[in-house]
């Protein structure tokens, strides 16, 4: 094969190299600095309603899974179901939030933490009232907009490094 | 060479040289340069390593290390101190004593090139009047060790790995060898004291097809990219350093950095002008050059992709060998006929003479057997 | 007196740093060229398909997204689309819009990994893909705007997607169109015309027509080779029959040309989305199908033209809420058993480069 373009090739490329040299990184230093996630980020720790829930179960059925298991009893005095205990296995959640989409009440949230490791096995399976929306667990918009209007904007890798025409 | 010492272009008239024994008889002087010596590759060695990975890390829209230090600058001693910790391994029915020497055989060649280099007028351990010759017969040495390592691993492909790099390091000796006579040609001696004080002009511009060739074939014999095909995990694992763990591989890495050290001084000295420079003292001045020119290589090393081991081989024969053999007749003809002509008009012949040669013979140049064209 | 030399066999072992996902091949040495070669995977087998019998049809489509893990959006694509025909459920057109602006942004994005992990091979020291994946990382953003996850979307459902997108992911969109074709450009730049990848890559594992299309190879590896066959315009899905779009075909079927094919289908994908864009209408993005979907008794063949090669689902239903069997038709093991015809008297150095630019994925293997 003969080398037609006697070396012009590999200049060219040597060109682009060095380009990069004067360009900013795109890095993004972790842990001191994060980018924010997305509004509908499905997380990695599910928040519950107690107060909208009704125990249909709905969740549980649809769950790929087999990931929430659902206890529940009658309240003889208001005559309908009370949820005696939810408990969701995180461990075994791929976060497809199917459980989120199909709850006719509104009572199930995806989480946004994508940093919830535990030391121990035991940990990853959550009950009752740890799944209630507080500080360190907040709800993210996937499939609830009126959430995720609440939630600040997306960092965008397209705003961080625009090229010049 | 006349030519070259011309009056007129000598910019650096008042240089005091320094004695040969400096500064008090044969063994100060022998100590005191030794241990300049180690000091220097040592420090810029770590120096090397920290600069390729910064900058390749910055070409490649990436920060490099910059946790360990200011900068990350003493990211190469957390290396060192990383790898004196680890466990020595040594296979079972490995050659004992031979697995145990390779490292050592390998390193020391690199370190004595250094005892020839100037750092400045006179500054060298031994001013032999046969530098370049001594270079060149010491450099091969390390290749033994290399082959060493291969054998003494009991490991079939380590052995392959080990075959090709001395088939390759004994193919482009002979390039960088007759490149290397060009430039002793125009100036007349093969020490490289002299060779320096010889250059008003870099002699890379008398010579810039000799400077590319020695170029590509240094970068061949220090196996580095686009030639690393031994170290390359498109192969089986890690090539000759696979049976290696602990401080011997540490050797083997400094090795190959110490290698690239000593090629960037040498192309320093002979094409660039060594220590030679207007404001800055001459040390400076050749710490500069020789950090420039690791930057061009780290630069190439970024970019290019390998190429395969007949490849390789067939650059070496069929492309440098030829152009290295036709640089060198031309150059003791122009040294014959234009003993003292004007500089600038050689060097635009020079320049001329290297572009119609790369044209012409990339046309000629054919490999394996003329399969498919490109 | 000749020396008498005889072949060995090296095991290219499951973990290796070359090939692409756990694949072990078992190659025979003569020297350095390669004399035979047997392919043994099966290593990241999973049973997605006995799985499907025990999931609802829309609760397998987390599960499809795990096949080839570089595109899953063309994969929900694939296996909605066959449930789609199995029950006869129409899609909104502002969904089919907005699936083909996804299936598109998808093929732009595994063909980035797959152009920058060939060049990888051919040991260009990562840079060409980290460039690849800095753009990547921008379609991700994108991507997890929409369905909040950079990898497993789960975005597809039957009848339409899951939901709408967002108000600022068309401005995003705009600003990636402007800028990704220069940045196609200076990929172009860096390594197309470099001297060192004609000399590794061109005439070197040719594929030529015939043993193509008697493998049944798809995709970019198809195409290469000279065959004019996409499934976009042999038999349109979706709503691609109206859009405007080339097909680029190469000529020799060497490993240039493949890598040379998927850079243009970048560009033509770009082309598409531009137009899509402009033509999407306003409306609901899902029809109203039920989550636990009964499909009537029957069989249907959904196939979609994935990144890599024609990806198609196999759905018997027996009118239960779970498929009764489910087949999936995984365009690298197809591509991968041209392997052994394309690497026969190569150097093991090639070896790998040819493996890289078929393009596989071990999870669509193995499944």
């Amino acid at each position: 094969m003969k080398f037609e373009r006697f070396g012009t090739g590999i200049a060219k490329g040597l060109a682009v190299t060095i380009k990069y040299l004067f360009r900013k990184p795109i890095t993004t230093q972790y842990p001191e600095e994060r980018l924010t996630t997305s509004r509908r980020i499905r997380g990695n720790e599910l928040v519950w309603d107690r107060t909208k829930c009704t125990g249909c179960a709905s969740c549980a059925k649809t769950c790929p899974q087999g990931v929430i298991r659902i206890v529940t009893r009658v309240n003889p005095a208001t005559n309908k179901y009370d949820v005696e205990q939810i408990e969701i296995d995180t461990g075994y959640c791929i976060g497809c939030g199917l459980c989120v989409e199909v709850c006719p009440y509104n009572a199930l949230y995806m989480g946004r933490a994508y940093e919830c490791a535990k030391y121990q096995r035991g940990e990853l399976v959550q009950r009752d009232d740890t799944l209630a929306e507080s500080a360190e667990r907040q709800a993210s918009g996937y499939a609830h907009p009126e959430v995720a209007a609440r939630l600040p904007q997306q960092t965008l890798l397209l705003e961080k490094d625009r090229k010049k025409k | 060479m006349t030519m070259l010492l011309h009056p007129s272009l000598d910019l650096v008239k008042n240089i005091p040289a320094i004695a040969a024994d400096w500064p008090g008889g044969f063994w100060w002087h022998w100590l005191v340069f030794t241990i300049i010596i180690i000091a220097f590759v040592l420090v810029l060695v770590m120096g090397y390593i920290y600069i390729e990975r910064r900058a390749m890390g910055i070409m490649q829209a990436r920060l490099g290390p910059n946790r360990v230090g200011p900068f990350g600058l003493l990211q190469p001693v957390a290396d060192a101190i990383k790898v004196m910790c680890k466990e020595d391994i040594v296979p079972i029915k490995a050659d004992k004593i031979v697995h145990w020497l390779a490292p050592i055989v390998a390193f020391f060649p690199v370190l004595m090139i250094f005892a020839v280099i100037p750092f400045q007028n006179g500054a060298v351990l031994a001013d032999l009047n046969i530098g370049i010759l001594y270079v060149v017969a010491i450099s091969s040495i390390s290749t033994v060790g290399v082959f060493m390592a291969g054998w003494g691993s009991n490991n079939k492909y380590t052995l392959i790995s080990a075959m090709r790099s001395v088939a390759s390091v004994v193919s482009y000796e002979i390039p960088v060898v007759l490149s290397l006579a060009g430039v002793v040609v125009i100036a007349g001696s093969m020490s490289l004291n002299q060779i320096v004080l010889a250059q008003n002009i870099p002699m890379i511009l008398f010579q810039p097809l000799g400077f590319l060739l020695f170029f590509i074939g240094a970068l061949a014999e220090i196996n580095r990219s686009p030639f690393d095909l031994l170290e390359a995990d498109s192969e089986i694992v890690a090539g000759l350093h696979t049976e290696y763990s602990g401080m011997k591989f540490a050797l083997f890495y400094l090795v190959e950095y110490a290698e690239a050290l000593a090629v960037s001084s040498i192309v320093t000295t002979l094409f660039l002008g060594g220590w030679r420079g207007p404001l800055l003292p001459p040390w400076l001045w050749f710490l500069i050059k020789v950090i420039a020119v690791f930057f061009v290589m780290v630069w190439i090393r970024t970019t290019m992709p390998r190429i395969r081991i007949d490849q390789l081989m067939a650059l070496a024969w069929k492309f440098l060998f030829p152009l290295a053999v036709i640089n060198l007749v031309i150059t003791a003809i122009e040294v014959l006929v234009f003993p003292a002509g004007l500089p600038w008009l050689l060097i635009l012949v020079n320049l001329a003479i290297m572009a119609i040669l790369i044209l012409l013979w990339s046309k000629l140049f054919k490999l394996g057997g003329g399969r498919i064209e490109v | 007196m000749t020396l008498k030399t005889e072949p060995y066999v090296i095991n290219i072992g499951p973990q290796h740093p070359s090939t692409h996902g756990v694949f072990r091949m078992r190659t025979t040495l003569d020297g350095e060229v390669v004399v035979d070669l047997e392919p043994i995977f099966g290593y990241l087998h999973r049973g997605i398909e006995k799985l499907a019998e025990e999931r609802t049809y829309t609760g397998f489509i987390p599960l499809t997204d795990r096949l080839d893990y570089l595109s899953s959006m063309s994969n929900n694509l694939a296996y909605v689309l066959a449930v789609e025909k199995l029950a006869r459920v129409l899609v909104p057109e502002r969904a089919e819009y907005i699936r083909v602006i996804m299936a598109e942004l998808q093929r732009v994005a595994s063909h980035l990994i797959a152009v920058g992990s060939f060049l990888n091979d051919a040991g260009a020291f990562m840079t060409p893909i980290v460039y690849m994946i800095r753009e990547r990382e921008k379609i991700l953003d994108l991507f997890e705007m929409v369905s909040g996850q950079r990898l497993t979307y789960n975005y597809m459902r039957v009848g339409g997607v899951s939901q709408d997108l967002p108000e600022e992911f068309l401005p995003a969109l705009d600003n990636f169109l402007e800028q990704m074709p220069l940045y196609i450009d200076e990929y172009d730049q860096l390594l197309a015309e470099n001297e060192i990848l004609l000399a590794r890559s061109k005439g070197v594992g040719v594929l030529n027509k015939e043993t193509a299309v008697n493998v049944s190879a798809g995709g970019p590896v198809l195409r290469a080779s000279g065959v004019k066959w996409d499934i976009r315009k042999a038999d349109p899905y979706s709503i691609y029959d109206r859009f405007e779009f080339d097909i680029p075909t190469g000529t020799n079927g060497d490993c240039y040309d493949r890598y040379w094919v998927r850079v243009q289908e970048m560009r033509q994908s770009l082309r598409i989305i531009e137009q899509a864009k402009a033509q999407i209408t306003s409306g609901p993005v899902r029809s109203e199908v039920p989550h636990l979907i009964r499909p009537p008794v029957g069989e249907a063949y959904g196939h979609i033209e994935a990144p890599k090669g024609e990806l198609g689902f196999y759905l018997v239903s027996d009118n239960s809420i779970a498929p009764y069997r489910c087949h999936i038709r995984a365009p690298s093991l197809l591509n991968l058993t041209a392997l052994r015809d394309m690497i026969k008297g190569w150097k093991v150095a090639d070896l790998i480069l040819i493996f890289g630019s078929i393009d596989i994925c071990m999870g669509e293997i193995d499944r």
